[in-house]
């Protein structure tokens, strides 16, 4: 359902203002940034906060997850956040970093003028801090059976597939699953409980246009629902946000038309 | 574990997320799609108006002429244009065209000036006593 702002007891108050770095010599370090970083505890009962932390730049990586790792080491060991390859492949750190989704391992610090501010992925379920509950997205994404399904017999050695065909994946197979996408689209925000999202759907059409795949008629069949795919209106804020560069928008709209050019 | 059943906060949305070209076109194609429903309305006044006789056409035309009525007449128009130069950039999208994140920014912009062209041009006409209105 269409909502414009956050249900009560959802909206961050002001939080703490942690204190700045020092140098050995105790004066104030000199290259600084400022941090604006979205918590919420379970376990204290209380609202969702926005605490400010000041980082040292000269003693910290270049990326916002090296600057959440040391904030987490050295200021405040509560912070919460996901985190695992530090290199844009595992997709666990994704998060709404000035605005955008995006991964903190591949958002360079200096990209952001000014304070950067730090929230979990946005019309989300918070389970602590910057962790998202992604329970749903996970579903949503076994939903499409995201994997090889066929119906002739087993070849002897392994499925073939020429280049050609194989090069139709480029752009789809990508995908590392970190929701940036469908949490940056308004008709996900709104109607994620029918409407299959981005990732979903891109992950869908992955297997629709793999040549080894039996089941394209079936996948169709699934995807052939107001929700599930025709929530799409081609805002794109997929393809804008995602940070592997890939375009579900196109995806959904391959979809799309495979399904009017069947259907004539 | 009492805590544990303690319903989840949402994370913010709408207000801490930068808006992209794409997205404030998409947005306002949905708002002049409805301003147009209510621009039909008006319309069909105006029709009603015109076959009832002058009396209640004099009415009409005084209301539209006021400043209040202008800026509403010019609303509705630029809703028009925009609402169908943006249906078309989605009529290329329905055929696979404009895709790419660039291109799709650029007819976004396109479509903001060309409709508000649009609506500046079909004014300068009316205004400059093309069409009857004015006669």
């Amino acid at each position: 359902m269409v909502q414009f702002v956050l249900p009560k007891g959802s909206k961050p108050v002001k939080g703490k203002t942690w204190e700045g770095p020092k140098e050995p010599n105790g004066k104030k370090a000199k290259r600084t940034k400022e941090f604006k970083i979205y918590r919420y505890d379970p376990a204290d009962g209380g609202a969702p906060r926005i605490d400010t932390y000041t980082v040292d730049l000269d003693s910290c990586g270049p990326m916002v997850l090296d600057a959440l790792i040391k904030i987490k080491n050295e200021i405040d060991p509560t912070l919460t956040f996901r985190r695992s390859c530090r290199e844009g492949v595992c997709g666990s750190c994704s998060m709404n970093i000035a605005g955008v989704n995006t991964l903190a391992c591949t958002k360079a610090i200096t990209d952001v003028s000014g304070p950067i501010k730090v929230y979990p992925l946005p019309h989300m379920p918070v389970v602590k801090d910057l962790v998202p509950d992604l329970t749903h997205f996970y579903a949503q994404h076994a939903s499409i059976k995201p994997y090889l399904q066929t119906k002739t017999a087993e070849p002897e050695t392994e499925w073939k597939q020429s280049p050609e065909e194989r090069a139709k994946l480029d752009g789809l197979y990508e995908c590392i699953l970190c929701a940036s996408c469908s949490t940056a689209c308004p008709s996900y925000w709104w109607n994620s409980d029918r409407y299959l999202g981005p990732a979903a759907l891109l992950q869908s059409y992955r297997w629709i246009a793999d040549s080894r795949d039996e089941m394209t008629p079936e996948r169709l069949d699934d995807l052939e629902d107001p929700f599930r795919l025709y929530r799409c209106h081609t805002i794109m804020n997929c393809a804008a946000t995602c940070p592997k560069n890939l375009n579900p928008a196109e995806a959904i709209g391959n979809i799309k038309r495979m399904l009017v050019k069947r259907g004539v | 574990m009492a805590e544990h059943l303690k319903p989840r906060p949402l994370s913010p949305f709408l207000t801490i997320f930068r808006w992209p070209v794409t997205m404030a076109t998409s947005i306002v194609h949905r708002v002049t799609g409805v301003g147009l429903a209510g621009g039909l309305v008006v319309l069909v006044w105006w029709l009603i108006a015109a076959s009832s006789g002058p009396e209640a056409y004099n009415f009409f035309i005084d209301l539209a002429e006021t400043t209040i009525g202008q800026i509403c007449l010019f609303g509705f128009t630029w809703a028009l244009a925009y609402h169908a130069v943006n249906g078309i950039r989605h009529l290329a999208w329905d055929l696979g065209y404009g895709y790419q994140v660039r291109t799709a920014d650029i007819s976004g912009i396109a479509v903001i000036v060309l409709s508000v062209l649009i609506a500046i041009g079909v004014f300068a006409i009316a205004y400059a006593g093309y069409g009857g209105y004015y006669q």
